[in-house]
């Protein structure tokens, strides 16, 4: 099981100083916060993928070749990369390179993103929004698996003995995830390849992304890649924690009252009822997060959301200490009690070059 | 005995109010003239003042809390609904529209809907046709031919040479309601969900529609 963080890349005032930092500050801290990530033991840092402000990654292969540089261990993903603006053949260039560069510790999940404005912007039609997921994907997934590829399709014009540079790590492609909010066309597609689900469980209730997830496990044991336990899965949440439950909820609420996306609505207190948010002490925090696996089963990524709202950096960097010392490992071991043996642990380079050597093996004795 | 499901949605703001008394008196009204025909009714009734916040919230999160979403889960599953308005500003009110906003589109799909509303003053009974009724049509619901409009004066009145006393106009709507109600039958019991791959459309078929 793997734990990290998933970061938005907003710039938002700080409500309870009015501050708002810069661009290039914000750009900074999020370089500071993936090291900081690393440095407390996390599995995995993700960002996102905006081209509008307050959000300020646009160029998440940049931002992560720069954090590759800097670290040694963590998986470096997004959350998510843009399957229907990007030009597939950029992204399976792009997404290739970073890998060699990281020596493999990257991984990418597609999404459609958060605003219909985007699709104009790189000349794509909003209308088109689902069926440029499905025709983009499927051309990244044949340009990383065939050496040659010939395509034609729909939305962009078509490829002739095109050969996309540099070929992936030890030709074995990053493993991509699928996230989505809403779409059950989504699950499917990533059930259909065989690829991880992400369910980002931040904003509403769980019965919502259950259905999500359960659509997505049924459909991929019904594809033959394994049983629906052996689904790769991958849930969001969002935390804020005090050694003090109090003090936790104290300092958090002036950020949940005015955050972009739900603020200005109900308390905090219904919205933690609510949804996954969990605002309180570590041991709150980890009983939360247990709760998980019996709503969604045993799964393989847990990405938090914790840089966001206004936080500021110095507080942000407090908080991943505490998840990294007080809360992973706890939930390390828990998630760990009564996994079944055929439950796949979270995706990693050197378990899918030891899955296709596996698999040439068999191929070769037969 | 089949049960039919009848639901009251009342955007009064005051208590008591006039909304609520109006949609009370449609209610009673459809619910005996089903009994004549020896069916049972089970009303249940929508407060939206008790929702404000709750469907404001909504909007802000984009899903309802708990009150609510027992609430449309009773208009959904519906088999007939009686929805009463205070007109304002020349419409339904604010609170009205918002409820109905935050439905699902298909909720009211061929669902017999009496549309009703108060008023201060008679001038604005037309507010029934020209708002509220376009708002279900737009949802596709069966909207009855009579909307009954209560202005202040209704209450005290007994029509004139040109219109019904309000009891009149009342029981002649919970008449078309009843007789639609009737004819139809109460919904077939909610059926329980499908399984999930059967609300899927098969991914080769989805790439299948992208063959150029």
């Amino acid at each position: 099981m793997q734990f990290g963080i998933f970061s938005v890349g907003d710039v938002t005032t700080d409500p309870t100083t009015g501050r708002t930092p810069t661009e290039h500050e914000r750009i900074k801290a999020m370089v500071a916060i993936a090291r900081k990530a690393e440095e407390v033991g996390l599995d995995v840092f993700a960002t996102g993928e905006h081209h509008n402000r307050p959000f300020v990654p646009s160029s998440p292969t940049t931002m992560l070749g720069y954090i590759a540089a800097q670290t040694e261990r963590i998986i470096l993903s997004t959350s998510t990369t843009l399957i229907t603006t990007n030009d597939p053949v950029k992204i399976a260039e792009d997404f290739a390179m970073l890998q060699h560069l990281a020596e493999g510790r990257v991984d990418l999940m597609m999404g459609r993103g958060n605003t219909g404005p985007v699709y104009p912007w790189f000349g794509k039609d909003i209308r088109q929004g689902i069926p440029l997921a499905i025709e983009n994907y499927a051309l990244l997934h044949q340009l990383w698996r065939e050496e040659v590829v010939d395509w034609q399709g729909r939305f962009r014009t078509p490829l002739q003995g095109f050969t996309s540079t540099p070929r992936p790590l030890d030709d074995v492609p990053p493993f991509v995830w699928h996230g989505s909010i809403r779409s059950p066309e989504i699950a499917e597609q990533a059930a259909y390849y065989g690829d991880g689900f992400f369910a980002n469980n931040i904003f509403w209730p769980k019965e919502h992304f259950q259905k999500l997830v359960n659509l997505y496990r049924e459909r991929y044991a019904h594809y033959g890649h394994g049983t629906p336990e052996q689904a790769m899965v991958g849930l969001g949440g969002q935390v804020f924690m005090r050694k003090n439950s109090q003090d936790a909820v104290r300092e958090f609420r002036p950020y949940f009252d005015n955050a972009p996306v739900y603020g200005h609505g109900p308390s905090l207190e219904e919205f933690t009822e609510q949804t996954p948010l969990t605002v309180g002490s570590p041991q709150e925090v980890i009983e939360k997060t247990l709760t998980f696996r019996e709503t969604f089963g045993d799964y393989q990524r847990q990405l938090f959301l914790m840089d966001h709202a206004g936080l500021p950096l110095k507080t942000v960097l407090e908080q991943l200490d505490l998840l990294g010392e007080e809360v992973v490992p706890v939930l390390r071991e828990e998630f760990a009690k009564g996994r079944p043996a055929a439950v796949p642990e979270g995706p990693t380079h050197a378990a899918l070059v030891a899955a296709r050597d596996e698999e040439k093996v068999e191929v070769a004795a037969k | 005995m089949t049960v039919h499901k009848l639901v009251v949605v009342s955007a009064g703001l005051s208590k008591p109010s006039s909304t609520r008394l109006l949609a009370d008196r449609l209610a009673d009204s459809a619910v005996r003239r089903l009994a004549l025909e020896g069916r049972e009714v089970e009303v249940t009734v929508v407060e939206l003042r008790d929702l404000a916040v709750e469907i404001a919230n909504n909007f802000v999160t984009g899903f309802p809390g708990a009150a609510l979403r027992e609430a449309i889960e009773a208009v959904t599953a519906a088999d007939g609904l009686i929805v009463v308005t205070p007109i304002f500003t020349a419409s339904y009110s604010g609170l009205f529209k918002s409820f109905f906003d935050v439905l699902d589109n298909d909720a009211l799909t061929g669902k017999p809907v009496l549309i009703a509303a108060t008023g201060g003053t008679p001038r604005h009974s037309l507010a029934l046709e020209h708002a509220v009724r376009p708002l279900f049509s737009y949802l596709r619901a069966v909207v009855l031919p009579t909307a009954v409009y209560a202005a202040t004066d209704d209450w005290g009145g007994a029509g004139d040479g040109l219109t019904d006393g309000l009891p009149r106009r009342i029981d002649r709507a919970a008449g078309e309601l009843a007789a639609l109600l009737s004819g139809r039958g109460p919904a077939a019991p909610a059926v329980p969900s499908q399984a999930a791959s059967q609300q899927v459309v098969p991914f080769a078929q989805q790439l299948a529609a992208l063959k150029v």
